[in-house]
């Protein structure tokens, strides 16, 4: 029963945030309904037990992300209303097409029993991500701690290349001057914002 | 001693290389130096480590040696490996021997030659080529000598490369001999099959207990082809002519004294599988006959100094291949040492005349030369005479031993035996006419050209191999059978056809050939010597049509070039233009053409904007949603 | 009234197609981010349900390396989106069409 009002109200939640990163003309508000969203979902995992995911969900991604999204979009400068209306000519026809065909695949999926094996009868099992049972799972190597060598441990280290990866990428894009064409185009006239390219 | 017998080989090769490199820069007289003195090394080394052979039959056996080297390719049984007997021993004293010889002439000979050093890189590279071919101890490690010495037979025939006769010739030789090599590695080929290795020490040691007298048949006639193509046998000997495009020296060297002869040294050397196919032998026998009876009556006709003696081995090739085809395997490699001796004589001496004659090598253009080439004519007219076979040369004793054979054997073989009669008679016909013509008589060179005794360095080779000619030829008389006992391990468990024992018998026959010979000198003399130009003009318009032939090379050549560079250079045109050019070429720019044409239809595809790429995307993940609600996972 | 895995999934799948409508029908860039950011945590929250209807801690773990991942694509994606703003004065992708074909 608490659980139901839980997730009567996180749900709606989390609707209503979702909703707003689509419809807002304002990216800084679309930012603040992701964050709801994302608050919701960090309610739902610590109903599912998942302590660690909710908590890192609300450090990293309500957290971190949130704010370098904030922070992009007034570096941008588009903290001001956009206009909405479609400028390609046919993509919104098409993207309703498909958006409806998405749902009527995911209901052929559910009415054809190919989801059956997710919703299961009977009780939910009990799982707590505590903190321990998640660094176990990650990185425990082999007999000398007394648990079978972790098999996440390999795609626990490639996450990690991956993300020294991608903070070089980050650095190397922020530092990342084309100069030749600044250089070229400099010459030909001098005003800024003029390279729009061919 | 033998087991360091690869200096023999790395010797001439360390000069090839040394030239190769430093030839240009140390200049004309000294690169030479380093490039003789290989090749004497070598030959002090082999004439060293042969001495055991010389001693006695017991020694002899005992001496014989396998040297291993280093694994090649296991799995053919081809090691690198070193045979040393004496039949290997005595192909490498000839090749180290005579070419030391040449090796010393060339310095006269390719005097001021701007690529003075790479000729002797080319030459030093031939020895060891030539030495590997000799020494190898398996059919792989052969070829690849075989296929060496082809190589630098081309390098050498196109030396002057410049002139397009020189090009054309040494793409000749080299194509001819490339379908001589097609029938060798196709012999090899059965040989690895039967055997499962290619090692002489396997193959060699009774082939009979592994393969039957059908197999032995196929080996012996294919090993015959690559022997026909480096030995310039028929049907494949109009490379050897066209050869003569090269410097007199390779002549000399590659084209008469050794080369040639590996094909003569290979069926020696696989005595044992033709010891198991009469057939093999036969026909071995014969096409030597045909070669030497047609090349001795090419050769009457011939006008160029070097052709008559291109042909002149063809000829005594040819005798070469009639003794070890009725498995004269002893009389067979005596001529092959006498001829590399004389006939290397002849070509030198030929140098020497052309030397004189400022680079002419037209015979009616000569004549007279006696008073001014004296040390040239002296040593002409031994080896002349030698290869007459006028006793007591050295071509008396070897010739006289292949003709006593033939006729021992009996039978089909008295056939050929009097083939070999003729060509005798033949051969000291068209010697000595060519003697007259260059030697006696008066000289009609021409304006302008003053002969001259060649320079010490070139006639001093001469002097030697005139001696050696005098000489060499009593290593194997009937009185004292030494050459025959010195290769005695070689052949002990091969049948070996020998001269017969009846002295009257032997008698005879030496008269019948040496009044052959006689016979053939005293027509040349009669029509060369004594007849004025009238008479010899009206003498020789009696027998124009065979002389048209001959001198035309019974037209083969044309022949050849009709049949099969005509119809092959127009297979040739016809895949370059229509096939290559159209059909595949067609194909491959039809192929992209189409693709270029379906890339502009699919461009607009590509809008660029990345909001079609998202609805694509979701409409791909639809696709294998239904895919999946059809068809279940 | 038991709240079962399927409530969540339904509620991930609405979520997930909320995020996808943003991402074929906004153009500013920055936007089309935050949708994707949107369809992953539904996919997580997909992933949490089965973890806990199985009682498996896998789904859990695969939630971590999805959050690992994005937090790498929004480090690089923002650069990108920086680094276009510098030369392009805008955070509109219809204006970003040089590849077209």
């Amino acid at each position: 029963m608490v659980e139901l009002v839980i997730f009567a109200l996180m749900g709606a939640v989390a609707l209503a945030g979702a909703i707003g990163v689509v419809r807002a003309r304002n990216p800084v508000y679309g930012a603040m309904g992701l964050m709801a969203t994302l608050f919701a979902l960090a309610v739902f995992y610590v109903v599912h037990l998942a302590h660690f995911v909710a908590v890192v969900q609300v450090i990293v991604y309500a957290g971190a992300v949130i704010t370098l999204f904030l922070f992009v979009i007034m570096f941008v400068g588009v903290d001001r209303a956009e206009d909405l209306t479609e400028k390609l000519a046919v993509q919104r026809p098409v993207a309703l097409i498909v958006l409806v065909g998405v749902v009527v695949a995911a209901g052929a999926l559910v009415v054809t029993g190919n989801f059956d094996w997710v919703i299961t009868s009977g009780e939910p099992q009990v799982v707590t991500g505590t903190i321990e049972e998640i660094g176990e799972n990650l990185i425990s190597v082999g007999p000398p701690s007394g648990r079978e060598a972790s098999r996440w441990l390999l795609p626990f280290e490639a996450t990690s290349l991956l993300l020294i990866v991608a903070a070089v990428g980050a650095i190397a894009l922020a530092f990342y001057r084309p100069r030749r064409k600044d250089e070229a185009s400099g010459r030909r006239d001098a005003g800024p914002g003029s390279g729009s390219g061919p | 001693m033998t087991g360091d017998l690869w200096i023999v080989i790395a010797l001439p090769l360390a000069g090839a290389l040394f030239n190769h490199f430093l030839g240009r820069r140390i200049g004309e007289p000294r690169a030479a130096g380093p490039a003789i003195l290989a090749v004497l090394g070598s030959f002090a080394y082999a004439a060293v480590a042969a001495r055991d052979f010389f001693i006695s039959a017991d020694a002899s056996q005992d001496a014989v040696a396998v040297v291993h080297l280093f694994d090649w390719i296991p799995g053919l049984g081809a090691r690198a490996e070193l045979l040393w007997d004496p039949l290997s021993a005595t192909m490498t004293l000839v090749v180290t021997g005579v070419g030391a010889l040449i090796h010393i002439y060339s310095v006269g000979y390719m005097h001021g030659d701007p690529r003075f050093g790479r000729f002797f890189t080319y030459l030093n590279l031939f020895i060891a080529s030539m030495l590997i071919l000799v020494l190898a101890n398996n059919f792989a490690l052969l070829f690849v000598g075989w296929e060496l010495v082809g190589l630098c037979s081309y390098l050498l025939i196109s030396f002057w490369y410049t002139r397009p006769s020189a090009a054309a010739a040494g793409k000749k030789a080299f194509v001819v001999n490339r379908i001589g090599d097609f029938g060798f590695m196709v012999a090899l080929m059965i040989i690895f099959l039967s055997f499962g290795t290619l090692s002489y020490t396997e193959v060699l040691h009774d082939p009979g207990m592994v393969i039957g007298a059908g197999t032995a048949t196929a080996i012996g006639l294919l090993l015959l082809v690559g022997a026909a193509g480096k030995s310039a046998q028929l049907p494949l000997h109009v490379w050897l002519p066209d050869a003569m495009e090269g410097p007199t020296p390779v002549s000399a060297l590659i084209h008469a004294a050794t080369m040639v002869t590996a094909g003569v040294y290979m069926v020696a050397r696989c005595a044992a599988i033709f010891g198991l196919s009469d057939v093999a032998g036969g026909v071995v026998a014969t096409v030597g006959a045909l070669t030497a009876l047609m090349a001795a009556t090419i050769a009457i006709a011939q006008r160029d100094i070097k052709r008559v003696l291109a042909f002149s081995t063809i000829s005594q090739l040819g005798y070469m291949f009639m003794a070890v085809g009725v498995a004269g395997y002893v009389a067979g490699l005596f001529h092959l040492v006498t001829h590399a001796v004389f006939k290397a004589l002849l070509f030198l001496g030929a140098g020497s005349v052309i030397h004189a004659m400022a680079g002419r090598q037209d015979m009616t253009r000569m004549g007279g030369l006696r008073r001014k080439l004296p040390l040239t004519h002296a040593t002409m007219l031994i080896a002349t005479l030698s290869i007459a076979g006028i006793p007591p040369l050295a071509g008396f004793w070897s010739k006289d031993e292949i003709l006593a054979v033939m006729f021992y054997k009996g039978g089909y073989y008295t056939v050929l035996w009097a083939v070999g009669l003729v060509t005798a008679l033949l051969t000291a016909f068209y010697m000595a006419r060519q003697y007259f013509m260059v030697f006696s008589g008066e000289g009609r060179w021409g304006e302008g050209v003053e002969p001259h005794e060649s320079p010490r360095v070139m006639t001093i080779p001469l002097v030697i191999l005139g001696a050696l000619t005098l000489v060499i030829g009593f290593v194997n008389t009937p009185f004292r059978l030494s050459f025959e006992h010195f290769l005695d391990p070689v052949f002990h468990s091969v049948p070996v056809a020998h001269a017969p024992g009846d002295g009257f018998l032997l008698a005879a026959l030496a008269l019948v050939s040496v009044a052959a010979g006689l016979v053939g000198i005293l027509i040349a003399y009669l029509v060369y010597g004594r007849a004025s130009e009238e008479v010899r003009e009206r003498l020789l318009g009696r027998v124009r049509r065979p002389l048209m032939a001959w001198e035309h090379g019974y037209w083969i050549d044309d022949v050849y070039g009709n049949l099969i560079v005509k119809p092959g250079s127009r297979i040739a045109e016809w895949s370059a233009g229509a096939l290559d050019q159209r059909a595949i070429d067609g194909l491959v720019n039809g192929v992209g053409i189409a693709v270029r044409r379906l890339g502009a239809r699919l461009r607009p595809l590509q809008s660029g904007f990345v909001r079609t790429y998202g609805s694509l995307l979701a409409v791909g993940a639809l696709v294998v949603v239904g895919w999946i609600v059809v068809r279940g996972l | 009234m038991i709240v079962t895995a399927g409530w969540y999934m339904t509620l991930a799948a609405v979520l997930f197609l909320i995020g996808a409508g943003g991402l074929l029908l906004r153009n500013n860039a920055l936007v089309m981010f935050m949708s994707v950011e949107l369809m992953l945590n539904a996919v997580n929250l997909t992933f949490v349900a089965a973890a806990r209807a199985h009682g498996d801690i896998g789904g859990q773990m695969a939630v971590l390396f999805v959050l690992v991942v994005a937090a790498a694509e929004v480090a690089v994606g923002l650069a990108i989106i920086v680094s276009i703003f510098r030369s392009r004065r805008t955070a509109s992708v219809d204006e970003l069409s040089e590849l077209s074909g």
